[in-house]
């Protein structure tokens, strides 16, 4: 046994090699400059000595022995030999050995030019076979799932995907089948890999034998240019290769950076570029005409209505929504044009979907390896991290499954963490500050929010005592639980919990491609580039922008609800698709109608884009150069691949453009110069700069820092009456978003909702399981269909949003606390 | 709808809780389900993979790696003839050939009657004893012919063919996929203390010397 912490010397073809403590031998030498040929061994999996290519000589004392290298960890003197006779002639061997039933059939292989096997035949094997036998057959690709093609024949059988699908994801949906030359890998029958992870195994898979739809005989490797860039689905901001031929972008691969995504995607991370490549982008600019249609125009023209429509109107009527979707260069630009130079404050990049700004902006931030620390205790308040963050969660069950942190959930509905969670408390919509509370022992005796005290202070004490005791760090996840509970109820609970644990940190939960770099670069109410409010921040930016807001402006419900009512003259929307994304679809449709000028860049003809005055096309992420900011606000870049489609333009163009034609001069003429720019306004950025961005593109740069922490007035909640239904309205990773439904895998996987109850629940309701019942919510009465799910808890009703089946934003009232439903008698 | 029996249900319970994790469980209730049914069948697994925590898929890997679980309808018995090196030399192939014409059914099948599965296999381990067969896994020795008729004619007529093997067992031969004519029950106070491995925290109930055993129990 090595001590811990002490380096090992180890000697491999007679050089001495330091081996970290417990470090693998192949692992040791490959860090060293020797490269051990290897199938099943995967950096970020448990060893299993599968495959045995990784054979070498080791003498550990004993004699000289042929050892697999990636089950040995390295042990003080071993002398190791990868080089000699017997280590060739057995790892000649074993590639013989796999070759023995795998196919030659590179040429139509799409793994052919990119294969390990084909790469470590060629360097380690014998150069012919003595095989003449059959091989053995299996009918041709056969789906595992809608998305993911298995052609048993190539297999090796070296358990990558089936460890993965176990071990990493746990989705065990794969696994291998039969014995010895029978064994294959496959699902139950009938019973799909359906994983949101499933693309990993692609990734994975040393051989061909998994193959991806979208990716399937579409190139060759050696025609491939790649990029590394940064995956903005969501605010994980995983680390992605793009790879491209012909200006078409045709994969993405997850990258293993170690702070974020351990090169792991999820299925919709890997592949939403299906969308950014679709023939329904809009590639030229529209504008209303005097028929009323949008017809398409030119920039000039487009450019020129929409600077008109901004002349000489008072800031206080205009208002921006949206612009998560942006580069952080475009974020940059947007709000000094926007703030700067209209000088209106009512912008805002979240769309009453997520958190107050200030509010996310002045808690103590944690990074994903803080939450993820071996030994942690991490508390969910927030969304299922499996339907929203899928890369998230694939770090956090590591965390909770294999490195021992303790994983407390507080949320309204099981989520896709609950089997691994030490404790699950079910709360109550709009009642988490209570249980929150009484975790505390601040509160009366009767089971609050759906909990009992007991089990609340059971949590109290783990989470404090730990806090204190047994350097056992704690951070909250912290998001929005429920679209049909305003977010003042985890605002107050995280308040709570904020003020009760020693040094608790957050991580954000907010879920929108760059929202982070949004509140960052000042697109939200109050708040001016570099995490400041605009009465600190004025002072520094009156020097370097044309003017400021003076008073904090509306945030998004807000101009909607004065655009309803005649208030907005000009409402731009940043890749903002209202009519869907804001939870309160009829206070977005009012808002839409009642605007003045409705100016809109995006990617696609959204409804709401069609309801626009002025309509501007703007790059995907793949045709963008530029940064964006992740949860735990790391800075990583983004990178272009490929050419826009027709006359698309960056955001941060159209702002310059924009501001030109307004007689003012953003002083941007690349996303680089915002940073020359945000070094002199933004000391939180000051460490960041396009250089320092390229020595550490994997890992990107951490901003810290911000305002102090904000207490919004706390929600008043209206008590729960015995006879309704308390709606939780929650995301599910596909949805009928507008990149979803443009991509051809994953359009089709969206589920279709109803209204879901707890079993007894349902039972009690005497309706049969797809049956209707009509219910009376804030918005008045909706037939809905109905269905029982034994992770909805008692008391409450359950939608997804956005879906097929029921809209869940025609019940949702934004100006409620709580939405509670009540069964209308037939 | 269940697809274990009721008394097969209690049972799978009790095995369940003999081991620290579900997962434990699943092969003795693969053989649990196939003494119910003769065969592994897609509920059994289903339900195997619900009891146990498990899914369904590593319910089928990990019973398909034995041979001696069939996930496809076998008869009531299963003969198996040995054609491999000792058994060949001294009539197994004519063997095999005499059980094929008189079944009518091909190795791999079975009878129309659902009554006989007949299978070709290797050597099991009787080669001085060749040529020979098993039903149901009980040897028949230095078999012929007349043997396997003889034993047939036990089966279809309701007797035990066992005297005619090789055990000299005169008990019953049963169906398929039966483990044993007796069930164990493990009293709880004589469980082997079921915790997970990693929150035992005292020596294993069966290595305990006699006095700490009798606190246990009285505990
Ligand atoms: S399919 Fe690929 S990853 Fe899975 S076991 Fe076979 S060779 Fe390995
Ligand atoms: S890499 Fe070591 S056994 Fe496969
Ligand atoms: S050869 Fe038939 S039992 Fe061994």
């Amino acid at each position: 046994m090595n001590d811990v912490g002490q380096s090992v010397e180890i000697t491999v073809d007679g050089r001495t090699v330091l081996a970290n403590p417990g470090e693998l031998l192949i692992d040791a030498c490959e860090r060293t400059g020797t490269y051990i040929p290897r199938f099943c061994h995967h950096p970020r999996m448990r060893p299993v000595g599968m495959c045995r290519s990784c054979l070498v000589e080791v003498d550990t004392g004993r004699g000289p022995a042929l050892q697999a290298s990636c089950m040995l960890e390295c042990s003080p003197g071993m002398q190791v030999d990868t080089e000699s006779e017997r280590t060739r002639k057995a790892q000649a061997g074993v590639l013989e050995f796999l070759l023995v039933n795998h196919p030659l059939d590179c040429p139509v292989c799409d793994k052919g030019g990119e294969c390990p096997l084909q790469d470590q035949t060629m360097a380690f094997g014998p150069g012919e076979s003595r095989f003449v036998e059959e091989k053995r057959h299996f009918e041709k690709p056969i789906p595992v799932n809608d998305n993911v093609f298995l052609d048993r024949e190539r297999c090796i059988l070296c358990d990558r995907c089936t460890r993965f699908a176990d071990e990493v994801a746990g989705d065990a949906l794969i696994h291998f089948q039969g014995r010895g030359s029978d064994t294959e890998v496959n699902t139950f029958p009938d019973e799909p890999f359906s994983s949101y992870f499933s693309g990993n195994t692609v990734q994975v898979c040393p051989v061909g034998a998994l193959t991806a739809a979208p990716y399937r005989f579409k190139a060759r490797p050696w025609d491939l240019e790649e990029v590394e860039s940064t995956s903005v689905v969501d605010s994980v901001g995983s680390r992605i290769a793009v790879q491209s031929s012909r200006d078409c972008v045709l994969r993405f691969q997850g990258v293993d950076a170690d702070a974020v995504n351990w090169g792991w995607l999820c299925d919709k991370e890997r592949f939403i570029f299906e969308a950014y490549d679709h023939e329904d982008r809009l590639g030229t600019p529209l504008l209303r005409g005097d028929d009323g249609d949008l017809a398409p125009t030119g920039w000039g023209e487009a450019l020129a209505a929409a600077a008109a429509a901004l002349t000489d109107v008072d800031p206080d009527r205009i208002a921006v929504l949206g612009g998560a979707r942006l580069t952080n260069e475009s974020q940059y630009a947007w709000t000094k044009f926007a703030k700067g130079v209209l000088g209106t404050d009512h912008v805002d990049a979240q769309l009453g979907d997520g958190l107050p700004a200030d509010f996310v902006l002045g808690l103590p931030r944690a990074t994903i390896d803080e939450a993820c620390t071996p030994g942690g205790i991490i508390v969910l308040l927030g969304p299922d991290p499996k339907e929203e963050l899928g890369s998230l969660y694939l770090r956090l069950r590591h965390a909770v499954v294999h490195d021992g942190a303790t994983l407390i959930e507080l949320t309204p509905r099981a989520t896709g963490l609950t089997p691994f969670a030490d404790h699950s408390l079910r709360v109550r919509p709009g009642e988490a500050v209570d249980v929150v509370r009484a975790m505390f022992g601040e509160g009366g005796t009767a089971p609050i929010g759906g909990v009992t005290v007991e089990e609340a202070q059971a949590v109290g004490a783990i989470v404090s005592g730990a806090a204190v005791g047994q350097n056992r760090p704690v951070t909250v996840l912290l998001g929005r639980q429920s679209l049909a509970e305003a977010p003042g109820t985890v605002v107050d609970a995280a308040l709570v919990l904020h003020d009760w644990i020693a040094d608790v940190r957050f991580l954000s939960m907010l879920r929108r491609g760059n929202v982070h770099g949004a509140l960052d670069l000042g697109l939200a109410p109050g708040l001016l580039p570099g995490r400041v409010g605009l009465d600190e921040g004025r002072p520094r930016f009156a020097a370097a922008w044309p003017t400021t807001p003076a008073t904090k402006g509306r945030d998004a419900l807000e101009s909607l609800r004065a655009a309803a009512d005649g208030e907005v003259d000009v409402l731009v929307l940043l890749g903002a698709d209202v009519l869907t994304d804001v939870p309160d679809h009829d206070l977005a449709r009012r808002g839409l109608e009642g605007a003045g000028t409705v100016i809109a860049l995006d990617l696609f003809a959204t409804p709401t884009v069609a309801a626009a005055d002025v309509v501007l096309p703007a790059t995907a992420p793949t045709e963008t150069d530029g940064t964006v900011t992740n949860l735990e606000g790391r800075v990583s870049i983004v990178a272009r691949k490929v050419t826009p489609p027709g006359t698309a333009r960056p955001d941060w163009m159209i702002a310059v453009e924009l501001a030109r034609r307004l007689g003012a001069d953003l002083g941007i003429s690349s996303p680089d110069d915002v940073w020359a720019e945000l070094s002199v306004v933004s000391p939180i950025h000051a460490h960041i700069d396009p250089e320092a961005l390229a020595v550490q593109a994997r890992e990107g740069i951490l901003v810290s820092g911000g305002p102090a922490l904000v207490r919004p007035a706390p929600l008043e909640v209206p008590s729960h009456d015995k006879n309704s239904y308390r709606l939780v309205v929650t995301r599910s990773m596909y949805d009928c978003g507008v990149l979803t439904a443009h991509s051809r895998s994953l359009a089709g996987l969206a589920p279709v909702t109803r209204l879901a109850f707890e079993p007894t629940d349902f039972a009690a309701l005497g309706v049969a399981e797809g049956g209707r019942i009509e219910v009376r919510g804030p918005r008045g009465n909706i037939d809905v269909v109905v269905g029982p799910d034994s992770r909805v808890t008692k008391g409450t009703a359950h939608l997804l949003f956005n879906q097929r089946g029921v809209s869940a934003g025609d019940l949702i009232e934004a100006t409620a606390a709580v939405i509670d439903l009540t069964v209308v008698p037939v | 709808m269940s697809f274990f029996t009721e008394a097969n249900a209690r049972t799978a319970a009790e095995v369940i809780a003999r081991y620290p994790r579900p997962r434990s469980a699943v092969i003795p209730l693969l053989h649990l389900a196939q003494e119910q049914e003769g065969w592994v069948t897609r509920d059994a697994m289903v339900e195997i993979a619900e009891l146990t925590g498990a899914t369904p898929a590593e319910v089928l890997g990990t019973g398909s790696f034995y041979e001696m679980f069939r996930f496809h309808p076998v008869g009531r018995y299963v003969v198996n003839v040995c054609t491999n090196i000792s058994c060949q030399l001294l009539g197994g192939e004519e063997l095999l050939h005499h059980v094929e014409e008189s079944l009518e059914v091909h190795a791999g099948g079975t009878t129309a009657d659902g009554m006989f599965t007949v299978e070709e296999v290797e050597c099991v381990a009787a080669c001085t004893e060749a040529p020979c067969f098993t039903v149901n896994y009980r040897y028949f020795h230095r078999a012929d012919p007349d043997t396997f008729d003889a034993v047939v004619d036990d089966l279809r007529a309701g007797r035990s063919p066992l005297a005619r093997g090789a055990q000299g067992d005169d008990g019953n031969l049963p169906a398929h996929g039966t483990l044993g004519r007796l069930r164990q029950h493990i009293p709880d106070d004589r469980r082997a203390g079921v915790v997970p491995p990693e929150q035992a925290d005292q020596e294993p109930v069966w290595l305990r010397t006699a006095p700490s055993t009798t606190s246990a129990a009285d505990a």
